[in-house]
């Protein structure tokens, strides 16, 4: 980390602006504070292809760890949703490997041991936290994991929502457990299982089957655009 | 990157005028009052910012200059390298694109036994689908139906969208969230299984269905895992940049390339169907735009060389709500589900300007024209934008509804130390969705045989103008549709054996050359242009 490079974005750039230096893979560039790590990197002059997905925080595909000044705690971020700061020293962890897990939900049951009979290594979780530590949406990771552990599927569903399995959790686990795979399966066993099922869209269905709306539709197909323009001006709001 | 004393005091206008707005709708226009500031504000009017096209299917046709651009470009495959007799692997469907579109696809497809392959430029998973936040349409209340549904989508796409597909969406959108609900989606419901609805714009029924406003992330994560779980055949990083047709000029496979690797593959498929996405990183008239990253109209661009005809290029959806300030988010998106709960756009002196439910189309229209009349504000880095009033959210429906039901909104805006409970935000229209694409059939297949398109990449169902929560349902309803028809046609193709060729480019390079076309691009794409990407980095 003591690689002193001079700057390689454009300096254009850089007059008048605040700047930070950054150290990227330990190279230090200078460049505008007003950046996201994202955009660090795309200064920096990086073309991103693994480690940039939405741009904005949804697709989990940019997480960064990092590390400031001479401060030795480890943080993270999604490189989309992160500021640059002052003697930043950080990486992308783009992928990190999963195993491969093979079920069909239809075979499944939303009982308490489903989870970990399919994940048994969740068993050897050792309350660290480390998983929860390292979430860039601050999650508390090893509480989901601790309720499907106990096989309380419906609350693990709903503590792990907002994941967006970007794998941060998998790549500090000591007891090698994949996190947001175990979440994503809670999920959808609480929804396909637990939650009730929508009475009036199981009615819809039916209706659709019967071929209820076709004659209506087709009556709308076949409208002068007058007619369409005079039924839409004159809707009802709900 | 709080706001600046300068916003703080401008904020005390909106909260000045804040208890006089609450409770009162602000009045919706007149059709004459939406054309009129469509025709004078809305960037697809802007009559220098487009040409017409100088080949291919649309030739005569007015597009985007920056849809041009790619167009009219030479291939970055060297068609002299092609030999039909090595192909590298051989299946019943490739599917071309990994997001909402061609998940849902590679399902229906797999499903009828067919031998799939689904290829994508960059992670499975990564797309447009992801970043839909507010809502799916579907006509699943009692008090709605698809008839209903139906007109408000003719209505937002001013009567232009073609009926077989807007058909097509309504009536399959219930069987859509109800295939969903079984593959574990995790809706948004009362404890009886209710699902909750709202509003979005330009809709006359609470339709939008959500998942908090997570939705397109949800949707995307459970399609992904049941495509990993059912062990279907996922190339990432590998993107189509040609097609390659069979002697008869039907579909018949494609040319990928390894974006890690710069390697090439020829994979033979019996049917193809692309799913690729819109064109938002294109940046459009140099706006700021929602979109992902691969959003590259890579898939127009090669549907464009086998003869494919587009629709509906000329317009382009720009998102009323777009995040003008912290800088670091600019042009994210501000979902619609935020003016759904009851933030209402209002101009520098705290007043409402437009009926917060407007279409987006017009909605962008008046924001722009709230600006050019010096009614609006000016960033700290010096772009336009109104304020959302999103702490009428909390007024209307209780403290706390904007960490419940916004948790993705309210989290990207703590991280840049705005408070949107109890201050506005910031917003400006963002470039977010390309209204056209490939022209379609109601079974997603294009004027091209065995060639199908399936979500942003195609056109016609929208007409002019994409309501809200309704390319959501879009991209499953016609990626299912393709998944199963291309699946069932390629069961009927027994003893395939095409002569696979790749003469259509070749003749495409000639047409460019006999217009004096410059090779100054080579397309498609694959990754955004640098300078458009980050205009304000000068790179």
């Amino acid at each position: 980390m003591t690689d002193h490079t001079t700057t390689q974005g454009n300096k254009g750039a850089l007059a008048g602006r605040e700047t930070v230096e950054v150290y990227i893979m330990g190279k230090r560039y200078v460049m505008p504070s007003s950046l996201t790590v994202m955009k660090g990197f795309e200064y920096a002059g990086y073309t991103l292809l693994r480690g940039c997905g939405c741009r904005a925080g949804f697709c989990g595909a940019c997480a960064t760890v990092y590390r400031v000044g001479k401060d030795h705690a480890l943080k993270v971020g999604l490189a989309c949703q992160t500021k640059v700061e002052q003697d930043m020293y950080l990486t992308q962890i783009p992928f990190y490997p999963h195993h491969k897990v093979g079920y069909n939900l239809d075979e499944l049951r939303a009982t308490a041991d489903q989870v970990i009979e399919i994940y048994p290594e969740l068993s050897k979780c050792l309350g660290c936290n480390s998983c929860s530590n390292v979430c860039p949406q601050q999650l508390k990771v090893m509480k989901y994991v601790s309720h499907a552990i106990r096989g309380e599927v419906s609350a693990a569903a709903d503590e792990s929502f907002d994941c967006l399995m970007c794998g941060l959790c998998a790549s500090k686990c000591p007891a090698n457990i994949v996190h947001y795979k175990v979440a994503i399966l809670c999920r959808r066993l609480h929804s396909k299982y637990l939650a009730k099922k929508a009475e009036h869209l199981k009615h819809r269905v039916k209706e659709l089957d019967a071929g209820s709306f076709d004659h209506l539709l087709l009556g709308l197909m076949n409208a002068e655009k007058a007619t369409l323009v005079e039924k839409y001006n004159q809707r009802d709001m709900e | 990157m709080t706001y600046t004393a300068a916003m703080r005091d401008l904020i005390k206008r909106v909260e000045a005028t804040r208890d006089a707005r609450l409770g009162k709708d602000f009045p919706r226009m007149t059709p004459q009052e939406k054309q009129d500031v469509l025709k004078n504000h809305h960037p697809d009017f802007i009559e220098h910012e487009f040409r017409q096209a100088r080949l291919g299917p649309n030739k005569g046709d007015r597009f985007p200059h920056e849809l041009c651009d790619v167009l009219e470009a030479y291939p970055m495959y060297d068609c002299n390298s092609f030999r039909a007799d090595t192909v590298d692997q051989k299946v019943d469907v490739l599917i071309i694109g990994g997001g909402g579109a061609g998940a849902s696809a590679a399902l229906l497809a797999h499903q009828q036994g067919a031998n799939v392959l689904l290829t994508t430029k960059l992670r499975f998973g990564d797309a447009n689908t992801v970043m839909a936040q507010g809502g799916i349409q579907a006509a699943s209340k009692p008090n709605d139906s698809p008839a209903i549904h139906y007109l408000d989508a003719m209505g937002g796409g001013h009567y232009n969208n073609i009926p077989e597909l807007v058909k097509a969406l309504v009536t399959d959108a219930p069987l859509v969230l109800q295939w969903l609900e079984d593959l574990g989606c995790m809706f948004d419901k009362l404890d009886d299984g209710t699902m909750l609805t709202i509003h979005g714009g330009g809709t006359s029924r609470k339709r939008m269905h959500s998942a908090r406003d997570y939705t397109g992330v949800e949707i995307m994560r459970v399609l992904r895992d049941e495509v990993l779980a059912r062990d279907i055949n996922v190339c990432e990083f590998s993107a189509a940049v040609e097609l390659l047709l069979d002697e008869k000029g039907r579909a018949a496979g494609a040319v990928l390339y390894n974006m890690e690797t710069d390697q090439y593959q020829i994979v033979q498929a019996k049917t193809v169907i692309l799913a690729t996405g819109g064109l938002g990183r294109l940046h459009t008239q140099n706006f700021p735009t929602s979109n992902h990253y691969g959003a590259t109209a890579d898939g127009l661009v090669l549907a464009y060389r086998v003869g494919a005809k587009l629709v509906f290029m000329d317009t382009i959806q720009y998102h009323p709500t777009g995040v003008a300030y912290p800088e670091q988010v600019a042009g994210f998106l501000v979902t619609e589900k935020v003016r759904g709960l009851g933030a209402t756009p209002v101009n520098i002196d705290g007043e409402q300007f437009v009926y917060h439910l407007e279409t987006r189309d017009v909605a962008s229209a008046a924001i722009i024209r709230e600006c050019a009349r010096g009614s609006g504000l000016t960033s700290p880095s010096g772009t336009p934008g109104v304020w959302l009033d999103s702490p009428l959210i909390e007024r209307i429906h209780g403290e706390g509804t904007i960490a419940r039901e916004l948790p993705a909104m309210f989290r990207q805006f703590s991280r840049f130390d705005v408070d949107m409970r109890h201050d506005p935000i910031l917003v400006y229209p963002t470039l977010h969705y390309q209204n056209g694409g490939v022209l379609i059939g109601d079974t997603g297949e294009t004027s091209v045989e065995n060639l199908y398109v399936a979500g942003e990449a195609s056109g016609g169902v929208h007409g002019r103008n994409r309501l809200m929560g309704n390319s959501l349902m879009d991209i499953l309803v016609f990626g299912r549709r393709a998944g199963l028809h291309a699946a069932q046609k390629a069961g009927g193709m027994k003893d395939f054996a095409p002569k696979l060729s790749i003469e259509h480019v070749k003749t495409f390079v000639s047409d460019l050359e006999a217009q004096g076309i410059a090779k100054t691009v080579t397309s498609p794409i694959l990754l955004p242009f640098r300078h458009r990407l980050n205009p304000n980095l000068q790179l």
